[in-house]
């Protein structure tokens, strides 16, 4: 029996997984990451347009703060994420930048003087002041306030990838590569660590740890066409889910982005539409302003969308031979901005088209982007069932996001999690022992073992490619951007189907090394319960909040709803998750909820709403002339880990 | 092109698992009905699922932006997510492994072990003793808008490793850095956070198996995905090492 023994383990190494390993390491203790590929490869290196954080240094940004933040990402998440989470969050983002900024990610900074921009269709003259110059530049992004994502030209992700795992590299922290976790190991209700199989060797090992953390992205390829990496399986969460003890919270929150590429669904950024591109029908029509007069292409990525959806069912999409699509014009940009602040999207264009967006159109469609659910934790990022287990970034549901995410807020989110998050499990290991009977690490390997064997030695059975494709058709089908009951509950009974197909695969390649056959055959069950979580929690929610819209019942309805699904996969011989729902408590809301500002609001109130106005109108009250950060902290005190507490400077502003 | 003149490709790929004891490297051929916009990422994972699941390879973001899908095609280093079939008149497409790092199997090697280890030698990262002391809650330090973008455009490297399979010096020496190396050196030697001497830098480069070694046959400037000025930085850097031993 192989073992490896480690203080924290980290399953993933994008941007969450490495801030975590990092933190820990720094605080002294032994840290190994396991990535299915070479970390610097991870998805987080796609995120092309920027990081929020409320700096507030370029003109546009001016008067931005962690308040403006906050109420751009409440609104933006329909009142569904957890502001505790959320207040953390955006007190924590400018340090986060400011500190990847020491560790060499080359932000655009501001240049002093006049620019040109394209604002709503025109262009114009914005000035930037002295004051300013030299310091981290921001752009706009849709849902928010002030132009405050932050960008390194066209390829932020990557320069931040870039920069964390050279962090973690001078910190000699060890990446295990092309190593998958396939199962937990746990003892009463404790996470011990993982057993994991070598992708060319095919061995098994178990790594024993302090504590675990599952850093593994979304689970967008759960969808035929995804603008996410080909490896966002959700395997991380699903096997977290499988333990039957952690849930996964809000499964069926999954975000849609207005403006990916048909067919192959590559995206291209939202700085498109930031930087002025406009969304086009098939008759060269602007058609957003018709349907949000005052956010326009800039509206929450959910609303533009659905919007999207909405004028393509009104006969004015564009008909293609993969079906029909819009336009987004940024041929009203200047060539040299294309070419350097939006050169990924020039490179696909010109590599997946054959198109030139500085001349033509682009044709894109709304597309699977971002997956709110995974493991519910708590603010500590510690999943609420399972002790010992972490979880940061995409594959977690710490809830920063509730039903739609700020374009801006992922790559922050990675980065503020795994900063927190790491002190947290830093913490943990401090005051754990590591202490694992033998028995149950020796249980768990034999369990996968004989699963692999079982599948090397069925003579015949269903082909795991077959099933996965399967599996995608009914998810962009029945469980896509419009949703309603009659799709929903054959989406649930066709996944109950699968779910059994999928006990009995049968590989044609029957080696146990590396076999892209047998690594299929290992994911796809686990896919195919997550896509029940979704299928099966958009199926209950008779509401529609954020990403999640369902044509039978297109209001929001917080009297009934204002709360969080949590999918637990107890019995493995089931065919459906049990769920479970943990209300969001209005009462301790510094932001209680109103219109998201879209539309008309027939939002069913909650009776809390109302009385939650009032005490925060009397309390205000009580403590007449507090500054706004003595307002938050007495109206939503959160914890932050010491050596992140502190307010932060502004130009101009100082720590006001 | 449209319905009528539907092509079939025939793919040539070489399959070899050294995993597999006394298996040996051999060209295997599959025929492939073209698509429209279809790349050779769509192809081979056809390949995979419909004839054959044991046919190995690499793609991560299939965009062209994580590196992972080096491959030669037809007796060039490139990247396989976005090279488009229909680039090939012939419809007769050749695929080999990149030479010089270790095979997988098939069409898959490990380039992550040799990027690191790149990493580890030109200890890319920002050297700076007091990145760490840096107060997080105090506005940061400025930098020149034009400073931050040659930083940026150095920086765009994606590891994929073209540049090494078309390197000849590579080739023949395997303690070579080469351009991926040149390139990241460079990129921390104009940034102004990082504070190692001209003489630090030179000791790592300085050799024969550093930039000196080059034969300037610039076979990485020809093939980078990202066109890199890979002959320009390695003028840069020899001069710079020339003039600041
Ligand atoms: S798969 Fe990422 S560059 Fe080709």
């Amino acid at each position: 029996m192989k073992v490896i023994y480690t203080d924290s383990l980290v399953i993933g190494g994008g941007l969450a997984g490495l801030r975590v390993a990092i933190a820990a390491k720094q605080r002294g203790h032994d840290t190994i990451v396991l990535s299915l590929i070479p970390a610097k490869r991870s998805h987080s290196a796609a995120a092309q347009g920027g990081m929020q954080a409320s700096l507030g240094a370029s003109i546009k940004g001016v008067g931005d703060d962690e308040d403006v933040h906050f109420g751009d990402t409440v609104r933006g998440s329909d009142w569904g994420c957890d502001q505790d989470v959320a207040r953390a969050f955006v007190n924590t983002a400018p340090k986060a930048i400011r500190q990847l900024t020491a560790w060499g990610v080359p932000w655009s900074r501001v240049q002093r003087g006049d620019r040109q921009v394209v604002i709503n269709g025109k262009k114009v003259t914005i000035t930037e002041s002295d004051d300013a110059h030299g310091l981290i530049n921001s752009r706009d992004f849709g849902g928010t306030k002030k132009w405050r994502t932050c960008y390194t030209s066209d390829g932020t992700g990557h320069t931040m990838l870039y920069a964390m795992d050279n962090k973690a590299i001078e910190l000699n922290i060890p990446v295990h590569e092309r190593k998958e976790a396939v199962a937990l190991i746990h003892e009463e209700g404790v996470c011990k660590g993982a057993i994991v199989r070598d992708l060319i060797t095919g061995k098994l090992t178990a790594y024993v740890a302090k504590a675990t953390t599952i850093a593994t992205g979304g689970y967008g390829r759960i969808y035929a066409i995804s603008t996410n990496s080909v490896i966002s399986e959700g395997i991380g969460t699903a096997i977290a889910m499988e333990t039957g003890l952690a849930p996964l919270g809000n499964m069926e929150a999954v975000q849609f982005h207005p403006t990916a590429i048909v067919p192959v669904g590559i995206l291209t950024t939202e700085g498109c539409r930031g930087d002025g591109g406009l969304l086009l029908d098939k008759d060269g029509y602007r058609f957003m302003p018709d349907y949000e007069p005052e956010k326009k292409e800039l509206a929450s990525r959910d609303v533009v969308s659905r919007r999207m959806i909405e004028h393509m069912r009104k006969g004015k999409g564009v008909p293609s031979r993969y079906g029909d699509h819009l336009w987004l014009d940024i041929t009203l940009l200047d060539e040299k901005h294309i070419r350097k602040n939006l050169r990924e999207v020039d490179e696909i264009c010109h590599y997946f088209l054959g198109i030139d967006p500085v001349k033509d159109y682009i044709p894109v469609r709304p597309t699977q982007h971002y997956s709110m659910g995974g493991i519910k934790t708590n603010y500590k990022g510690e999943s609420i069932g399972l002790k010992g287990l972490f979880s940061a970034g995409e594959s977690a549901c710490w809830d920063l996001h509730g039903f739609n995410r700020l374009g801006g807020n992922s790559v922050a989110e990675t980065v503020v999690a795994g900063m927190l998050v790491g002190e947290y499990v830093a913490d943990y290991c401090e005051t754990t022992e590591l202490k694992i009977n033998t028995k149950t690490v020796e249980f768990f390997l034999e369990q996968e073992r004989v699963k692999i064997s079982d599948l090397l030695n069925r003579e015949t059975g269903e082909n795991p490619f077959k099933l996965k494709k399967e599996m995608q058709q009914i998810m962009m089908d029945k469980v896509g951007i419009f949703r309603n009951h009659d799709d929903l509950s054959k989406a649930v009974e066709e996944l109950k189907v699968l779910n059994q197909k999928a006990k009995n695969i049968a590989l044609r390649n029957r080696i146990s090394s590396s076999n892209p056959e047998l690594v299929e055959a290992i994911r796809v069950p686990k896919m195919i319960k997550l896509a029940q979580c979704v299928a099966y929690g958009a199926l209950l929610r008779t509401e529609s909040r954020g990403g999640h819209a369902r044509e039978d019942f297109p209001q929001r309805d917080d009297k009934n709803w204002l709360k969080r699904t949590l999918a637990y996969w107890k019995d493995d011989n089931a065919d459906i998750p049990e769920i479970d729902y943990e209300p969001l408590d209005i009462m301790k809301m510094e932001l209680p909820p109103a219109s998201r500002g879209y539309g008309d609001d027939k939002t069913t109130p909650h009776p809390d709403t109302e009385k939650r106005e009032k005490e925060i109108e009397k309390l205000l009250k009580d403590h007449p002339g507090i500054d706004r950060i003595q307002t938050s902290e007495l109206l939503n005190p959160v914890e932050v880990p010491e050596r992140y507490q502190g307010k932060n400077e502004r130009v101009g502003r100082g720590f006001k | 092109m449209s319905n009528e003149e539907k092509r079939t490709l025939t793919f040539e790929i070489l399959r070899y698992n050294p995993q597999i004891k006394g298996d040996t490297p051999k060209m295997k051929k599959y025929e492939v009905v073209e698509a429209p916009g279809m790349t050779v990422f769509i192809v081979l994972n056809e390949i995979r699922e419909e004839h054959d699941p044991s046919l190995q390879f690499d793609f991560v973001c299939r965009a062209g932006i994580c590196g992972s899908c080096g491959m030669i095609i037809n007796g060039e280093p490139k990247l396989a997510c976005r090279t488009l079939t229909d680039t090939y008149p012939k419809g007769i497409i050749t695929l080999l492994p990149l030479p010089v790092f270790e095979l997988i199997g098939d069409l898959s090697v490990n380039t992550g072990k040799v990027m690191r280890q790149m990493s580890e030698r030109v200890e890319s990262w920002i050297h700076d003793k007091d990145a760490e002391n840096v107060d997080l809650t105090r506005i940061e330090e400025r930098m020149e808008p034009e400073v931050a973008e040659e930083i940026y455009e150095l920086e765009r490297c994606v590891e994929c490793g073209l540049c090494l399979a078309a390197c000849a010096t590579k080739r023949m020496r395997d303690d070579f850095l080469g351009a991926v190396g040149f390139m990241r050196l460079a990129r921390y030697a104009i940034d102004p956070r990082d504070k190692r001497s001209g003489k630090e830098f030179y000791d790592i480069i300085g050799d024969d198996d550093g930039v000196f070694g080059c034969m300037t046959l610039l076979g990485c400037e020809d093939y980078c995905p990202k066109d890199l000025p890979h002959q320009t930085q390695i003028a840069y850097l020899r001069r710079k090492m020339a003039l600041g031993k």
